[in-house]
């Protein structure tokens, strides 16, 4: 299940959990981690825009979805204190994250200064 | 060519929404990817009839949009920039611009709402997302056994205190004045809540810690002498609203804060332009009295469309 998940370029946010971000980390050059949560509104709007981000630039940038309630340690671990929360990682490193839903071309071209 | 363009999702644009799709007008309603109504983040909703249990905010804006596509409202996602005048076959119409589209429609209905504003104090932007906050209900789990800060003394403010009081192990409400202005429902409820306490007659002047927030500077508004440091690990901040005009301030009429100005039919200043809910110039900003807005504004711009199409319905028709 592990081997599928990871696809080699999704054009959808792929799902991540605790045990599989590291690993997601790793594999993805340039990844974009959509930390969220079923209580939070403005991640529920957020949701859609990351689908369509990941759908138009597949290939270019690799978005993830984490749901934080169910992952603690990932949130702990990144200090999340406000979601939606956008982790960016580029070669295996945490670059920058993004607080808070913006409109899609804004989002991109916050994402791209880490790029 | 739309009949009617709404702008803005929440209560007020979705009750216009309602109507205007009912009444058969060709509708479109565009809702940001900024600014989500404020009460999608609001915990319950306790004081909107037929709710006898209360509702959360973002089940009640569900429902409201499901309802509304019932009648065939259209729904597009963009945050508008700039409204323009213009004509079509000697009609006045007009173009909503947003960044990337243009829309055009006969009628626009201004139902943008408002957003918690700033305190405007050190720390308080380098800290956003890093214990600086304006939506309890996103960020309050990750506040488990904390002490943390509410700023304000309204009904967002008491309300949001008391579902802070489910993750946090004390929260401080920090009040400018030395009573709260929230309905005395809630006013009772924080009074006589363990976890909750007081901080009368204060504002904030400063946010610092390290990689997140630790500790917030208080001042007494009565004497300036007067500070106090609170270690908290979080501040959330609903002390007043700026209401979501700034598109529109150069074509319609506002008032000094930015509220667009309406008269009894939620017209605007600006001919076919009407506005409703929590962006307009009233008395009380609540779901009821926006939706009563929005169903005011989508009448008369129903109204108004009927006399400028020249199909006007005897004595209601606008001037």
């Amino acid at each position: 299940m592990g081997e599928e998940k990871f696809v080699e370029n999704p054009d959808y946010p792929i799902e991540l959990s605790d045990d599989t971000i590291s690993e997601a980390v790793k594999k993805y050059p340039f990844i974009v981690v959509d930390c969220w949560a079923e209580w939070c509104g403005p991640c529920r709007m957020l949701g859609p825009v990351i689908e369509s981000l990941a759908k138009k630039h597949q290939g270019e940038i690799v978005f993830a979805k984490l749901d934080v309630e169910k992952n603690s340690q990932t949130a702990a671990e990144y200090g999340i204190r406000s979601i939606p929360n956008l982790l960016v990682f580029k070669d295996g490193t945490k670059v920058g994250d993004i607080v808070g839903a913006m409109p899609e071309d804004k989002l991109l071209e916050r994402i791209r200064t880490f790029k | 060519m739309y009949d009617i363009i709404i702008v803005g999702a929440g209560p007020a644009g979705l009750t216009a929404g309602i109507y205007a799709s009912r009444s058969r007008m060709k509708t479109l309603l565009l809702t940001s990817q900024i600014n989500p109504s404020l009460i999608t983040t609001t915990d319950i909703v306790e004081n909107f009839p037929g709710f006898p249990g209360g509702i959360t905010g973002f089940e009640l804006i569900e429902r409201f949009t499901q309802q509304a596509k019932l009648f065939g409202l259209e729904i597009a996602e963009d945050d508008v920039v700039s409204l323009e005048r213009d004509s079509r076959d000697s009609m006045d119409i007009w173009k909503v611009n947003t960044s990337s589209r243009s829309f055009e429609g006969f009628s626009l209905i201004l139902a943008t709402g408002s957003q918690y504003a700033h305190l405007n104090v050190p720390g308080e932007e380098k800290y956003t997302g890093k214990g600086v906050s304006y939506c309890a209900t996103c960020d309050g789990p990750f506040y488990r056994d904390a002490h943390v800060a509410v700023v304000g003394g309204g009904n967002t403010a008491v309300q949001e205190a008391l579902f802070l009081t489910r993750f946090a192990s004390r929260v401080t409400i920090i009040h400018r004045r030395d009573r709260l202005r929230a309905a005395q429902v809630l006013q009772d409820r924080a009074v006589s809540h363990e976890k909750i306490s007081f901080e009368w007659n204060s504002i904030v002047e400063e946010v610092t810690g390290g990689d997140t927030v630790e500790e917030i500077r208080i001042r007494d508004v009565k004497d300036p002498a007067k500070k106090k440091t609170l270690e908290v690990q979080g501040v959330f901040v609903f002390a007043g609203y700026i209401p979501n005009t700034a598109f529109a301030r150069d074509v319609v009429a506002c008032d000094e804060s930015g509220y667009v100005i309406v008269d009894d039919q939620m017209r605007t200043s600006a001919k076919g332009v009407y506005a409703c809910g929590d962006c307009t110039k009233k008395l009380l900003r609540q779901v009821i009295t926006a939706c009563g807005d929005g169903a005011t504004a989508a009448f008369a711009a129903e109204q108004y469309i009927q006399d400028l199409k020249g199909n006007p319905y005897g004595t209601w028709s606008v001037s």
